[in-house]
């Protein structure tokens, strides 16, 4: 792909647990084998329900978790393997904003301070210069200068996400990793939220990675989407595809039960009903991660697990009643 | 006879800042076997106008200072804490948004859902179990005999809101309060438990209240919905003259703002509402929403706008709209 700025290949996190002196050690295989480049500038979007590894492979991506195969490249920089004073040097290219924006921000800080360590941290600019780049960055953020001085129970959910933005972007990186940045914001505040980092990306440049569970949200703001599911991508397209021509049989169930805001289709009848809950990442099953709650599951599925393969142009999916034009053979 | 009418319920709540009126003159209505939905942002006072309905507010620090709830014929104010107990889990049941809070950890589901039914129907300890039994059976979750028997931890998040849902519905009430009943879970079991509660609701002609900050649940789920800001009901009418012709700028901006409405093309700046929700504790003299509304008039500062009616079944609280 031209110009990518984040390539991902083959990424694996496993989590031990369990297995004391004598027990057997078992893994929650969190991330399984995820790969996915994005482009300078664009958006991509991974979504997926709880336990489909998501915010693992965000967390990956960021060095904050463990990475137990694969690799992960930010441009050159091979920034998986990189370990100690040079994997902090390079970090002021990659930040993150949490989903949480009461947890993110240490209460007894300041919230220009939070802004300003980060600048120092990370040595941008000259040292006398900082204090008014902080400033800046609460301006460009849609915070006034004077709230510099006030601490992050004095703000709303809303503004203390500004103001971890503000701080994510304090370093000038290139990527910005988004895990569920806009969830815990009430639908007016989202909407703010959301348009601030569109304003965003453009002037600085930025590329994100979001991660979010909401497909409206996501189809909005991502050009790219992958859909996650038990540790593993079972489909990725451009927005336009995805969103028109879903093909994996659980993409297709999660685009069904979001609720439709068009009062004279109601959804229920044509809702395809997905039965149970995922499976536990600890013991997955053999085959198709999906064929136990998939309603075209058939033998071929339960035995072996399909790869993502390109069906159209920029579009992959990993099911094997999807043929390799792009059709489903099913339903 | 409307099932539910809530005439202007207010309630305040003391704060080290002061007195915030939480909520302010709230009307609205549920007739028997339908569906409102209550829509509005973090602290508009859709889930303080429930607890208050079924006298659940704490006292102090909340008071409630005024209105009538009249359930089937009786004012809920009036009744003695007795007859609460009686109209509460009975005719009235409530579910919350995090199932796992609201299950005690320490009991069998089975032990959970037979408490109300032996309380409210008499029933003795065996016929309770069965009923909760059945009752599982109802909210389709596999093996009743044996998940009866099991403890809230061993069931997922999706199964433990069908716990409450069979919980809430055992003694077959006629209004079901559904706060958020969905907001902790996935959207695929968020379907499930939606589709769960309109089959129910078919089946028993149990009406709801859907308590919701999500105008996309409102759509699919509700007949009628009320949308709360700061206090007030500003909109109430049929779901889908809310949608197609929102009259309250609020409401218009609530739907707008959403993504998933998709009123704006995908990487364009969404509509937003500015600003933020306004305090409760110095409320000015005029509309709540004036400073973030785009339509403001130098009247909306001054004067709270009344309920009015432009169309039967449908009232609005907006200068906007009075003749």
């Amino acid at each position: 792909m031209s110009d990518s700025l984040l390539a991902v290949h083959d990424l694996k996190v496993h989590f031990p647990v369990g297995g004391g002196l004598f027990g057997a050690r078992a893994f929650v295989k969190a991330v399984d084998g995820v790969s996915f480049d994005i482009r300078r500038g664009s958006t991509f979007g991974i979504v997926g329900e709880s336990g489909s590894g998501k915010s693992t492979t965000a967390l990956a991506v960021m060095r904050l978790v463990p990475i137990t195969a694969g690799q992960v490249h930010l441009g050159a920089a091979d920034i998986g393997a990189l370990q100690g004073e040079a994997l902090r040097r390079e970090r002021r290219r990659f930040q993150m904003v949490f989903q949480d924006p009461y947890a993110s921000l240490n209460p007894r800080k300041r919230a220009g301070d939070a802004v300003l360590d980060a600048l120092n941290l990370m040595e941008v600019g000259a040292p006398a210069e900082r204090p008014a780049q902080a400033e800046r960055l609460f301006t460009q953020t849609g915070l006034k200068a004077e709230q510099m001085q006030l601490f992050p129970h004095q703000f709303s959910g809303g503004q203390r996400q500004r103001i971890v933005l503000a701080r994510a972007l304090a370093a000038r990186p290139e990527l910005v990793v988004c895990d569920e940045p806009v969830s815990a914001l009430d639908v007016a505040i989202q909407a703010q939220m959301l348009n601030l980092m569109l304003k965003l990306q453009r002037e600085f440049g930025l590329t994100y990675l979001f991660i979010s569970h909401d497909l409206g949200v996501v189809r909005h703001m991502c050009d790219e989407v992958a859909v996650m599911y038990l540790g593993r991508i079972v489909e990725q397209a451009s927005r336009e595809s995805l969103f028109e021509r879903p093909l994996h049989p659980y993409t297709r169930a999660l685009w069904s039960a979001a609720p439709s805001f068009d009062p004279g289709a109601r959804s229920r009848a044509h809702r395809i009903r997905l039965q149970g809950d995922p499976p536990s990442p600890r013991n997955i099953p053999p085959g198709c991660r999906f064929a136990g709650r998939c309603p075209h599951a058939q033998d071929a599925c339960r035995s072996a697990e399909p790869e993502l393969r390109a069906v159209g142009p920029e579009h992959w999916v990993a099911c094997h009643r999807v043929d390799d034009a792009g059709e489903a053979r099913y339903g | 006879m409307s099932l539910l009418a809530v005439e202007d319920l207010s309630v305040e709540f003391r704060t080290r800042r002061g007195v915030a009126r939480v909520l302010d003159r709230v009307s609205l209505g549920i007739e028997r076997g339908q569906t409102l939905g209550v829509v509005g942002e973090s602290g508009c006072g859709k889930s303080v106008t429930a607890l208050a309905m079924l006298r659940l507010i704490a006292s102090p620090p909340g008071r409630i200072t005024g209105g009538r709830v009249h359930f089937d014929g009786r004012d809920l104010l009036a009744l003695s804490e007795d007859e609460m107990r009686q109209v509460r889990g009975n005719r009235v049941s409530m579910i919350f948004q995090e199932p796992m809070t609201s299950l005690n950890p320490a009991y069998t589901v089975g032990d959970q859902i037979a408490e109300s039914v032996r309380l409210h129907q008499g029933l003795t300890r065996r016929e309770a179990i069965e009923r909760a039994a059945q009752m599982l059976d109802a909210v389709s979750i596999p093996d009743p005999a044996r998940r009866v028997h099991e403890y809230p931890h061993q069931f997922s998040g999706g199964m433990r809101q069908r716990v409450m849902i069979a919980m809430a519905l055992a003694c077959q009430p006629d209004l079901l309060v559904a706060d958020e009943p969905t907001t902790a879970l996935d959207v695929t079991v968020q379907a499930q438990i939606f589709d769960l509660i309109s089959e129910l609701r078919e089946k028993t002609g149990t009406a709801v209240m859907l308590i919701t900050h999500d105008m996309g649940a409102v759509a699919e789920m509700t007949d009628r919905v009320a949308v709360m800001y700061a206090g007030h009901v500003v909109e109430s009418a049929a779901v889908a003259d809310v949608l197609r012709e929102p009259l309250h700028p609020y409401t218009r901006g609530l739907i707008a703002c959403a993504p998933g409405a998709r009123t704006v093309a995908p990487g364009q700046l969404l509509d937003e509402i500015p600003g933020t929700v306004p305090s409760l504790v110095e409320r000015g003299a005029g509309c709540l929403f004036a400073e973030r509304c785009a339509h403001v008039q130098p009247r909306c500062r001054a004067e709270l706008p009344p309920h009015s009616e432009p169309a039967p079944g449908r009232t609005v609280m907006c200068w906007l709209h009075t003749q």
